[in-house]
């Protein structure tokens, strides 16, 4: 019996050492197409071999169905004309996206492609040496295809490493029903503007939907204040110049907090996500809600919402401040995502002319399809648009200035403090002194 | 069998597979973690050595030492809780009717997972459409709190679900110890006269003593790096009013890229856990285990 037990255990142990045999022999196998691939330079489609090119994207098929289907439909075309190469996605939701971006790249297994934001968000990677240089694209094939001053938001050092997808800016959605029911006209002037919220709040009804736990949402609110007080430079100048003591940008804190004390936003907003805000305004709880134009597809074009809602959603500018040295006609806004080409992918030529043909086709497409305005050239005579998208690529066509989000601008750290700084503005938390003062320590700590 | 186990090569090698994997998967990662608390770097980049001055930083930087206070207040009343949770698993191995469905319903948070748990409570504390806030204006409450935006409500308000979460766990442990004990000791004390409560102070608790000592180095390490609740209810706003040391490291790795800062964090985590569980043990070491047989 004690025989048999020892000689089952041994060939237990004999079979454990096998599977691990296996696993490393597996392991190695993987290290030689490795070597293989990355001596091998230039497109390997066109020399016949099959080709997998991964790419995540943030678009899920729930919350943003329409990109989702323009993607797929996309990747279909590519797929069709190209027999050879097979291209793989995953998606993920934004916040989750960013967090496995940043995950994957510190195992250096980003995939091949993918999306990536502006300015602050890029240039770790980049100095990482994680993104592939686009220029070359830039130059050749999409040459003069994109909109002046896009590509530069994802330029580090004179080199351009993703192409924008996305060119947003931020409106005042307004509920029109609500508006006409109390007898509410779009606000001109801050006062008057000052004065809706009144008037809302008398008659019960939540004057703006904000879901600042996700703090960008309102830094949109402190940045228009900011510009429409201290003008479209004050803020550029401010990341530029490590400073936040111009007094403008304290007036504008100023300012954020008297809205935070007339009741402007939904109760509690501090501790909503922008999902659970931005259902208060889709359900009409809301009057105003202030959201990049991504938002526009759910007042136009998005079939899952019904059409009587869409027809109640207009927008407006943010109003001009009495005697301040903001222009109404500056957005707060900016590129969203761009694509980028992985440095260490094995399929970069591949990818790159992937990409090349994903951003001409989405921008043929993505305006009438997806409701989503390109970084690229859109030519309005050619496509038939629902009104509102006309009015806001106008709206784009007039603007005096499109400033960058201050929390793009900023670098990672002074970025995330700068949401926790907003938070702390709008919960009077901070006084206007102490939110400038601390956004200065931060931006001259230089992380 | 006996020969085999009685042969240390073979022991070895029995042990070494499991071994190999804490030490590559566990261990090492902490190890480098410590390593990389010395180092400035973005996640991204290449790093660069840059000693102890994470750990200097840490020491100066307020925002963390608020983290580690919010984080030893859960530690505290999770520890504090223990009492409850102990007095219901009393009750329930009293056999009394129905203890068995009981059990059952106070385990059911347990097969959550915390995002689960996190999202059900999102929508209790929901200002304007929530439960709870709804059952408060149905009372007659004017202006009932926003839970998660309030700072001075927020760590309470986290409390609670943290509270029900754990709750099935210990009462699992206490009940199992408790159902261990001899039947014959608790009815001897009966028989001397013995009311329930000191059947249970002076009989029962003592016995479980050991699983006592076990469940408070539980709650308290667990509360100290605890994350996920809090990472979807509030992700330590507002403000950081909610911030705990776990959600304070992440915000620092991943949304500030300062991965060796993150790290420092990390690493000072695992330290303060260390130096409460040996605490913890020495505080409540007794020199004899208690037996009444």
């Amino acid at each position: 019996m004690k025989r048999k037990t020892f000689s089952a255990s041994m060939l237990l142990l004999a079979l454990t050492l096998v599977l691990v045999a296996c696993g490393g022999g597996s392991k190695s196998n993987t290290d030689g197409t490795n070597s293989t691939a990355s001596g091998d330079e230039g497109s390997k489609a066109s020399s016949g071999e099959k080709v997998t090119i991964k790419m995540m994207h943030l678009w899920p098929d729930g919350s943003n169905s329409a990109q989702n289907k323009l993607v797929k439909q996309i990747i279909g075309e590519y797929e069709q004309a190209n027999p050879n190469v097979k291209i793989d996605t995953e998606v993920l939701e934004n916040e989750q996206y960013k967090n496995k971006i940043k995950v994957l790249s510190a195992s250096n297994s980003l995939p091949d492609v993918g999306f990536t934001w502006a300015a602050g968000f890029l240039e770790p990677y980049v100095k990482g040496n994680m993104f592939a240089p686009l220029d070359d694209l830039l130059q050749g094939d999409l040459k003069d295809k994109f909109v002046s001053g896009t590509t530069e938001a994802y330029a580090v050092d004179g080199k351009t490493y993703a192409l924008p997808v996305e060119l947003n800016i931020v409106p005042v959605y307004y509920n029109k029903e609500i508006f006409a029911k109390y007898n509410l006209k779009t606000p001109q002037t801050y006062e008057e503007f000052k004065n809706i919220i009144k008037t809302l709040n008398d008659n019960k009804v939540t004057p703006i939907a904000l879901g600042s736990k996700d703090a960008w949402t309102g830094s949109f609110w402190y940045m228009y204040l900011a510009d429409r007080i201290g003008g479209p430079d004050v803020q550029d100048q401010a990341v530029a110049s490590n400073t936040f003591s111009d007094p403008n940008l304290i007036q504008a804190a100023k300012e954020a907090q008297e809205l935070v004390k007339s009741n402007a936003f939904v109760k509690g907003f501090n501790g909503l996500s922008n999902d659970e805000a931005k259902s208060e305004f889709m359900n009409e709880k809301a009057a105003m809600y202030a959201m990049g134009t991504w938002e526009v597809p759910n007042y136009t074009t998005n079939p899952d919402i019904p059409q009587e809602f869409k027809d109640k959603i207009g927008f407006f500018k943010f109003p001009a401040y009495d005697g301040g040295k903001g222009n109404i006609n500056d957005w707060v806004g900016g590129v969203g995502v761009g694509l980028f080409v992985s440095e260490n992918s094995k399929v970069k030529e591949d990818a790159k002319k992937f990409v090349s043909f994903f951003v001409k086709r989405w921008g043929e497409l993505s305006v009438t399809d997806a409701g989503i305005i390109p970084g690229t050239k859109v030519d309005t005579s050619s496509v038939k648009l629902p009104q509102m998208f006309i009015d806001v690529l106008n709206e784009l066509n007039n603007a005096n200035k499109v400033i960058l989000y201050l929390d793009v601008q900023m670098k990672p750290v002074a970025s995330e403090e700068h949401h926790n700084l907003i938070q702390a503005l709008l919960g009077n938390a901070v006084t206007p002194e102490e939110f400038a003062k601390k956004q200065e320590d931060v931006l001259k700590a230089g992380k | 069998m006996d020969k085999v186990m009685s042969h240390k090569g073979i022991i070895a090698l029995y042990v070494l597979p499991s071994l190999l994997l804490i030490l590559a998967i566990i261990y090492f990662p902490i190890l480098l973690t410590g390593y990389y608390g010395l180092m400035k770097w973005d996640g991204v980049s290449s790093m660069s050595f840059i000693g102890l001055e994470n750990y200097a930083a840490l020491m100066k930087d307020g925002a963390f030492w608020n983290s580690v206070y919010h984080s030893f207040l859960f530690a505290l009343l999770s520890t504090l809780s223990l009492a409850v949770y102990m007095l219901v698993a009393l009750v329930l191995a009293g056999n009394i009717k129905g203890a068995g469905l009981l059990r059952k319903i106070y385990l059911i948070p347990m097969l959550l997972s915390s995002v689960a748990i996190a999202q059900l409570w999102l929508k209790i504390y929901h200002p304007t459409n929530g439960i709870l806030n709804s059952f408060l204006v149905s009372i007659g409450v004017e202006d009932p709190p926003a839970w998660l935006s309030d700072p001075k409500l927020v760590l309470a308000a986290l409390f609670i679900p943290i509270l029900w979460q754990y709750a099935g766990f210990y009462i699992l442990i206490y009940y199992a110890a408790l159902k261990n004990i001899p039947a014959s000791l608790v009815e001897a004390a009966r028989i001397d006269g013995a009311n329930p409560w000191q059947i249970a102070l002076g009989i029962k608790l003592p016995l479980i003593s050991e699983v006592v000592k076990v469940t408070i180095v539980l709650a308290v390490v667990g509360s100290l790096k605890y994350f996920d609740l809090i990472y979807v209810m509030t992700d330590g706003g507002p403000n950081g009013s909610s911030e705990v040391m776990a959600s304070y490291m992440y915000h620092k790795a991943f949304r500030g890229f300062d991965f060796g800062y993150g790290s420092a964090i990390g690493f000072f985590l695992l330290i303060i856990c260390m130096v409460a569980t040996w605490g913890i043990r020495k505080a409540t070491a007794s020199k004899d285990t208690i037996q009444y047989s």
